[in-house]
């Protein structure tokens, strides 16, 4: 047996204490094989050990929740016996260092946490960061996130139907590659991973398994430096194709009631899903690895137990039904393999070639794998209001925001992911969230991701409110009911104090704004160590939020849809310009407090809006977010080239009122009459509202002086992605 | 009119074209998968988008050598209507039902957006129901999708009225703009963009109804 050096244990990740605490588990000196389950099981990107301690305190109970964190993925019930199951996940380290692969296996596992629940896939999402545009990497690593993403997302058939992008400078040697992946199920056929009883065949089905992917938990779980990129060996290879196969082989399955337990092999492979699945189960397993399907010769138990090799799953049968399930894998022509039992030891036993690789207490993996309360140190939230020449042009302002890295169309990355196959998107990239029709029903599920990373550095715990609070935002501006959230925690390292305490007061304020709107958590990934060199990245909590709508047809889109149309601010407008993007992309500064989210009002802005949404009255909604209130009016305007005369009498100034971040602000638009009505209302019910114009013709129109073609707004806005990508654009730095 | 739609392990439109035929045949067509060497008695056979078998080779190449082509191109032979969209064309080319290939689009990436087709014949069973040089919308999504082939057959293929559809733009590169080819029985369509994608307004547009309305009056 090799004997452990204390090089080898740090080796593996671990620190000098968790290895002491491991010979007190094992009472032994740990084999390697042991050593390596120990070292994936306790990473943090699979024991979450600094950050768990923090995500008891999220809300994660509704009545609404029939399953949340703890699982492969949440689930929601949405009526009619039918459930939404979804996740958001990260795959940052390996999208870095191998943009493609990177990102198509963070497609891939997303997929299998959410079918191994017994859903089919209906629709993805994503949450990318990417370094500054002038960064020399930065158009390789957008090129290749983005057609990995494509890749297989097109070849799997799920439509990849909206997302978010943002540039910044602290990504440049860490971007962010967050996948969310929803599914639908009958809510009598969902799938737990819990491997309850002994005696049960252990199966594996999928790929082969090859030496691809070994420590990638790991990898994880450390932060980057120059040398992150010889690395790439221990980036997975992505086979949509196996996946399609698998999917449709694992759903032919569920549909018997052969399965007891299910789970995807992910992070940590076979390691993982077997110890997670005996934990839940309260049950032990035994492997022999000898009938593992081997893509590779002479692998050893160590590479098997860590190998991440993809398209990969683990299923407990009930006695007996082994030939019926491997008649639908044959079929499918994929691996089938018996190749262990449940027992009743607890005791996870690792076998191959006649010898016992590893015999180990499964709860050593789980309970009793380290949590630490990492300290931190709270820092005062940034404050003040910055200064601003209020001589500058508004319109100006306004085509140079449009036609900003953060701010410009999308097209260019949406137009390469299959947005309607399915035939059941009903809002396709561009608007405030896409809404994807429940197949066969009037019902559809709004779906978004949100964050404002350049909120979360000033202010980790507004920044947290306000991520929640704009998905619900714009959950709520298609019409939809916001049901619940996954969240996707990007940070940098958490041994640091100052870190931790942006992680603390994130969760917190995530917290705080799902308690509030009613809104849990039900489940999630954390993503640490997100860092280069010691350089951190902006706090990023991606939120992922799903929403019901009862009936599609009363859908609203942000696109101005008349002439004569009324247009209407619901919400008040302070002028906030901290930490906007006017202050960063005009005055050239980050600077002022981040906006503050009152809750309150954010809750009833938004329920009095939903109601106009569904009761069929309003068709026309888009909420006020980055660039404030004139670019909300002019992502109006150019869907459909109808401009709008808008202003406000009186104005003492028109910058912050034009470009203000203030929170909970919605701009819909109405036929006279009926917008009249709903000023009326809005007032009874003392809600904040104004009447900024109407809408016609195809320029917008300030207080009938200035004016812009939206033709001109458009051919910017539309224009800055496609150039970059090609070249033609000189990259602006933000 | 009867269908079958064929169901390759990696198709993906298979469900969407199904649930087109049912909208606007109200019937059920057939679910054919790859290794069935027997078609059932029907009118039109559906080739569906997707990547067949993970398309790593060229796409549509070992869809060609399946069990069930064999039994489509019998059936095409006899005179019997195929409707390949988007992959389903990629297998027709590889086939040889259709004369030609589709290469990598020529921006070398996937586009998934909607294009303006001008519908450039109207004497098929397919395109009966349209007006001659009418604007339709259709949805397109594949990464290879860019016709080619020799002077001579765009030639013939222009003369013999065998351009269906053809893009107001360039949309992938292909030659003179072709979008979907008839083959010289006249039975077998091949077209990139998705008409089984817009018969449901609720997804945006209408206009593949009329070509499934066409050969629903001229099958049945």
């Amino acid at each position: 047996m090799t004997q452990i050096t204390p090089q080898i244990v740090k080796d593996h990740g671990l620190s000098n204490d968790e290895y002491r605490r491991i010979l007190d588990l094992m009472g032994r000196e740990p084999s390697m094989v042991e050593l390596g389950i120990f070292s994936v099981m306790w990473s943090e990107h699979c024991s979450y050990k600094s950050t768990r301690a923090h995500l008891k305190k999220l809300p994660t109970k509704a009545p609404w929740v029939i399953q949340g964190p703890g699982e492969n993925a949440g689930v929601i019930d949405i009526g009619d016996g039918d459930a939404a199951i979804f996740k958001m996940e990260s795959h940052n380290h390996p999208s870095f260092i191998e943009p493609y692969q990177g990102a198509a296996t963070g497609v891939g596992g997303i997929m299998r946490d959410v079918f191994t629940m017994g859903a089919r896939p209906i629709a993805m999402m994503n949450a990318l960061r990417f370094g500054e545009p002038s960064h020399p990497k930065t158009r390789h690593l957008v090129s290749g996130v983005v057609s990995g993403i494509g890749g297989y997302g097109n070849c799997m058939g799920v439509p990849t139907v909206g997302g978010e992008v943002n540039f910044h400078r602290s990504y440049n040697g860490n971007i962010l590659v967050n996948a969310m992946c929803v599914g639908l199920a009958r809510q009598d056929k969902i799938f737990l991973s819990a491997a309850k009883g002994a005696g049960n065949p252990v199966v594996y089905v999928g790929s082969k398994t090859g030496r691809d992917g070994i420590h990638g938990a790991t990898m994880a779980s450390a932060e980057f430096d120059d040398a992150s990129e010889e690395k790439r060996p221990t980036v997975q290879v992505g086979d949509p194709f196996t996946e399609k196969l698998l999917l449709e082989a694992c759903l032919e399955l569920m549909a018997t009631d052969a399965i007891i337990a299910i789970q995807d092999m992910g992070a940590a492979g076979l390691t993982s899903s077997s110890a997670e699945m005996g934990d839940k189960g309260g049950s032990g397993i035994e492997l022999d690895l000898d009938k593992v399907p081997q893509r590779e010769a002479n692998m050893t138990a160590y590479e098997m137990m860590l190998s991440e090799s993809q398209e990969r799953m683990l299923a407990v049968l009930k006695p007996g039904r082994e030939a019926e399930a491997e008649a639908i894998f044959k079929k499918w022509e994929l691996d089938f393999a018996v190749i262990g039992i449940t027992t009743d030891t607890q005791r996870l036993v690792v076998k191959h070639k006649g010898t016992v690789e590893a015999d180990m207490p499964i709860t050593a993996l789980s309970d009793a794998a380290p949590v630490y309360e990492r300290p931190y140190t709270e820092r005062a939230p940034l404050a003040g209001k910055p200064s601003f020449d209020a001589g500058k042009p508004v319109l100006t302002s306004l085509k140079t925001i449009l036609s900003a890295p953060d701010m410009a169309s999308r097209r260019w990355i949406w137009e390469q992911y299959d947005h309607t196959v399915m035939s059941d998107t009903v809002q396709v990239p561009g608007g405030d969230a896409a809404v994807v029709r429940v197949h066969g029903t009037r019902k559809a599920l709004a779906i978004t991701t949100d964050v404002t990373p350049r909120y979360c550095r000033p202010d980790p715990f507004e920044g947290g409110k306000q991520a929640v609070a704009e998905s619900w935002r714009n959950l709520t501006a298609v019409g939809a009911t916001p049901l619940a959230v996954t969240d996707n925690l990007n940070y940098g390292n958490p041994q640091k104090p100052e870190i931790m305490w942006e992680i603390v007061a994130g969760i917190d304020g995530i917290g705080a704004a799902c308690r509030a709107l009613d809104y849990p958590v039900i489940g999630g990934n954390c993503s640490l160590y997100n860092e280069t060199n010691g350089e951190g990245i902006l706090p990023t909590p991606a939120i992922g939020g799903v929403g019901l709508m009862q009936d599609v047809s009363r859908m609203a889109t942000i696109a101005f849809k008349r002439d004569g149309d009324v247009v209407i601010v619901i919400g008040e407008t302070r002028g906030h310009l901290g930490q906007s993007i006017y202050l960063r992309e005009i005055e050239g500064r980050e600077e002022g407090g981040a906006p503050k989210v009152d809750l309150g009002l954010e809750k009833k802005n938004g329920d009095f809006v939903r109601k106009l949404i569904e009761a069929g009255r309003v068709d026309t909604c888009h909420d006020v977010s980055d660039g404030g209130l004139l670019v909300a009016l002019a992502e109006m305007a150019m869907p459909r080239g109808i401009g709008a005369s808008v202003g406000v009498a009186g104005l003492p100034q028109a910058i912050p009122f034009w470009f203000g971040e203030d929170q909970g602000r919605y701009v819909i638009a109405a036929p006279f009459a009926e917008a009249e009505k709903i000023v009326a209302e809005a007032r009874a019910a003392f809600i904040t509202v104004a009447e900024l114009g109407k809408t016609g013709g195809d320029r917008l129109t300030l207080d009938d002086k200035d004016s812009v073609s939206v033709a001109e707004l458009k051919a910017g806005f539309e224009s800055w992605f496609p150039n970059f990508m090609s070249g033609e654009d000189i990259p602006v730095t933000n | 009119m009867k269908s079958a739609v064929i169901v390759f392990p990696a198709s993906n439109c298979d469900r969407d074209a199904k649930v087109a035929l049912e909208q606007m045949t109200g019937q059920t067509p057939h679910m054919v998968w790859h290794q069935d060497s027997e078609l059932p008695d029907v009118d039109l056979v559906v080739l569906p988008g997707g990547f067949s078998y993970g398309d790593y080779l060229r796409c549509g190449a070992m869809a060609s050598q399946s069990k069930v082509m064999r039994e489509v191109k019998a059936h095409a032979d006899k005179g019997g209507a195929v409707l390949g969209i988007c992959n389903g064309f990629q297998v027709l080319t590889e086939s040889h039902l259709l004369p030609g290939a589709l290469m990598r689009n020529a921006g070398l990436k996937f586009v998934c957006k909607p294009v303006a087709l001008t519908v450039e014949e109207t004497q098929s069973a397919f395109t009966r129901k349209y007006d001659q040089g009418q604007t339709v919308t259709f949805p397109v999504a594949h990464g290879e999708g860019n016709y080619f082939a020799d002077d001579e057959t765009l030639n013939r293929l222009e003369g013999e009225g065998r351009v269906l559809f053809r893009y107001q733009g360039d949309v992938n590169g292909s030659a003179r703009n072709i979008a979907g080819i008839l083959s010289d029985k006249r039975n077998v369509l091949g077209m990139m963009p998705h008409p089984e994608r817009v018969v449901d307004d609720v997804l945006g547009g209408t206009d593949g109804r009329a070509l499934f309305q066409g050969l629903i009056e001229t099958l049945s």
